[in-house]
């Protein structure tokens, strides 16, 4: 298990004072000016050596992301774009960075637009996270007074840190999107190329990253990249914050190594499955967007990305959704069909119309209503779905349900037999006579 | 994808302008984003017209801040009926409550949550109750999946709910009280219920055990209210001289 010496959000459950004063006891805004004087190159790589992997579900290498900027900043300025629209169904580890440790973000917030060259960061929160929202703010304006971010700071770098918002819309998790609705458009995803570390906001270089990515930044630099690089699994290192919801005993959010056995997380800080081990239905590892993991594949299964890859799921955003046997599994995997119909942008169509299309043939298998050849037919359309939409939208809505199909696949076909063998499971009224 | 219209001609508003004190707060906003960029801010401008509107957004206001931005009425229409947290229609006047209804808060009891909603507001999302204080809409993943199932009222969340603590909450609402938000089981934040497995330094040695805690209050990092002390000292569950320090205090200890 990872020592407390070792986590880098130490306020994770709100217990100390999350402003300047208590910030800066727990490190933040330690030193930064000598991380600054390192250099752009120096941190860029000091990040790669780290083996940072993208926090927001994508798991790109955040050194490498950073290293796509021009060297150069020319006519256009260049932007750092901080993610913070969390929404993936299960995930809520940024709005913790964001209300009990802005700070530690903040101070990260500015030495990845040192390292890119950016005066100016733009971070996109959630338009629900209103607490969350005026914590980071809070704690903006407390760095602008203290002289440790704007003009003629006491880093001797410009930086302003803007905190916008969006207003319910899951497809801002999406980079462009997110760009385009900074913009002040609707939030849909643009066709890439240009990337937008050539052509991001308003037509300039720009870099998003996750909340998480950007907050650990501070502490790699402050201990070093082998102490990072030192945690978890060659190619799956550092620590993560997991969110553990279901059908555990205590639910919750911790920060553990990259690569924890999964039965350890949940016995060791959620209190294990409701009614113990044996009682696992399925596990979704990664978020709503990643396919299911039956029982039976989840010992051993090493928390990180390659871990969860050879159970060909993901690790996604490590929000780790429990279900245990009481789970209708069909019926939850409908309601996050469900939740795609409902976010998807409606811009390409295999999405705006295959998203509906899907949740009402799942709507119908979960009461059994269906033949069993559309279950193929079901997952022929998840497979047209997948790969061929602007974004990676498509791809995330038509996982979950292949994870269905392929592991739970007996489940409907009990369910449409059962129906077919008793097709009018009410009673037929009569008059009482 | 949802189809999102307008609130017909006869519920619309004649007219819209900011107060005096929002149109200074929305120059502000413009002022954060480069020049000929105003376009950005129309975000946080639409949302404080809703909130100013009375919770949700009348056409006036769409076109009063398309006008104030320089923005072509149907680009800012585009933008009120494309995120869902615009609410197109009135809403009920003291909480409009939103409902989390996606898999996670699911799995922990969610639906109890809506059957309250039916009963006690309306049987349909985005009525208004017959008193006309109350409405409820279902949405999807709030972001508090560790504290499920959660509703979101304004701009508080109110989490770890049962259909009783709903109620609580709900009938808190109704006398004109701001009922404490966060987890209403006394949890600390997203903390396991029971107390941390980890960072236990980080506890404050004064701080009230979990189970002594009242409903909530743990939440919102108000634990150093007198209210607080005083309560927990009416019941003896605090022994004298032992009442949790307020914030200040315990900057000055450190000083």
């Amino acid at each position: 298990m990872l020592e407390d010496k070792d986590r880098i959000f130490r306020n994770l459950y709100g217990r100390q004072d999350w402003r300047l004063a208590g910030a800066r006891t727990r490190g933040a805004w330690d030193g930064t000016k000598a991380i600054l004087e390192k250099g752009r190159d120096a941190i860029v790589s000091e990040v790669k050596n780290s083996g940072l992997r993208g926090r927001g579900g994508a798991g790109f290498p955040t050194g490498l992301k950073w290293s796509f900027m021009p060297k150069q900043v020319g006519d256009r300025p260049h932007y750092l774009v901080v993610n913070a629209d969390e929404s993936e169904p299960g995930t809520c580890k940024d709005r913790e960075i964001m209300r009990h440790d802005p700070h530690l973000f903040i101070e990260g917030c500015l030495i990845a637009a040192f390292a890119m060259g950016a005066h100016a960061c733009y971070v996109y929160v959630r338009g629900e996270f209103v607490r969350e929202r005026e914590h980071l703010q809070t704690a903006a304006d407390e760095a602008y007074e203290a002289g440790l971010i704007g003009r003629n700071n006491v880093h001797g770098w410009d930086f302003d840190l803007v905190v916008h918002h969006g207003a319910g819309a899951y497809i801002c998790g999406e980079e462009t999107a997110l760009l385009e609705s900074l913009e002040g458009k609707k939030g849909m995803p643009r066709l890439k190329p240009p990337f937008p570390a050539n052509v991001g906001l308003y037509g300039c270089p720009t870099t998003v990253n996750n909340v998480e990515s950007i907050a650990v930044v501070p502490d790699i630099m402050r201990r070093g990249a082998a102490w990072f690089a030192g945690i978890g699994r060659p190619n799956n290192t550092g620590t993560k914050l997991f969110c553990i919801s279901g059908h555990v005993n205590n639910p919750c959010n911790v920060e553990e190594a990259m690569g924890i056995p999964l039965r350890e997380l949940l016995e060791k800080h959620a209190g294990g499955v409701r009614g113990g081990w044996d009682n696992l239905l399925a596990v979704i590892p990664g978020g709503s967007s990643m396919p299911l993991v039956p029982a039976h594949q989840c010992v051993p299964l090493p928390m990180d990305f390659d871990g969860t890859r050879e159970v060909k799921s993901a690790l996604g955003t490590a929000a780790v959704i429990v279900m245990d046997k009481s789970t209708d599994i069909v019926r939850a995997m409908a309601r996050i069909s469900y939740f795609y119909k409902h976010e998807s942008c409606g811009q390409c169509t295999p999405c705006r119309e295959g998203m509906g299309w899907m949740w009402r043939v799942l709507m119908r298998m979960a009461e059994g209503r269906a033949h069993r050849r559309e279950i193929d037919m079901l997952m022929e359309v998840t497979q047209q779905i997948e790969g061929h939409t602007i974004c990676a939208f498509g791809d995330g809505a038509a996982w979950p349900v292949q994870g269905l199909l392929r592991h739970f696949r007996h489940e409907i076909e009990r369910r449409i037999d059962e129906y077919a063998a008793n097709p009018h499971p009410d009673p037929v009224r009569v008059a009482a006579e | 994808m949802s189809v999102r219209r307008l609130a017909p001609p006869e519920q619309q508003p004649a007219s819209f302008a900011f107060t005096a004190e929002n149109l200074a707060w929305a120059k502000q906003q413009i002022a954060k984003y480069p020049d000929g960029r105003q376009a950005s801010a129309v975000i946080p401008i639409l949302w404080r017209a809703q909130e100013q509107a009375g919770g949700w957004t009348p056409r006036k206001a769409i076109e009063y801040v398309a006008d104030l931005l320089g923005m072509a009425h149907i680009r800012v229409l585009e933008v009120a009926t494309f995120y869902t947290m615009f609410l197109l229609e009135p809403v009920g006047r003291k909480a409009h409550v939103q409902w989390c209804g996606t898999t996670p808060c699911l799995l922990r009891g969610g639906e109890e949550i809506r059957k309250v909603c039916e009963r006690r507001i309306h049987r349909h999302p985005f009525h208004v109750s017959v008193d006309g204080d109350f409405s409820w809409e279902e949405v999807e993943c709030l972001g508090a999946c560790v504290n499920a199932p959660m509703v979101l009222i304004g701009k508080d969340t109110y989490e770890d709910l049962t259909a009783e603590s709903f109620e609580r909450v709900l009938d808190a609402i109704g006398r004109g009280e701001t009922p404490a938000p966060g987890p209403q089981n006394g949890r600390q934040f997203s903390a396991p219920l029971g107390g941390e497995t980890t960072l236990k330094d980080m506890v404050p040695k004064d701080s009230i055990p979990l189970d002594m805690m009242p409903n909530g209050l743990a939440a919102n990092g108000l634990a150093e209210k007198d209210l607080v002390a005083t309560d927990l000292a009416a019941k003896g569950a605090v022994p004298k001289g032992a009442a949790p320090k307020s914030r200040k205090s315990r900057k000055q200890d450190k000083a």
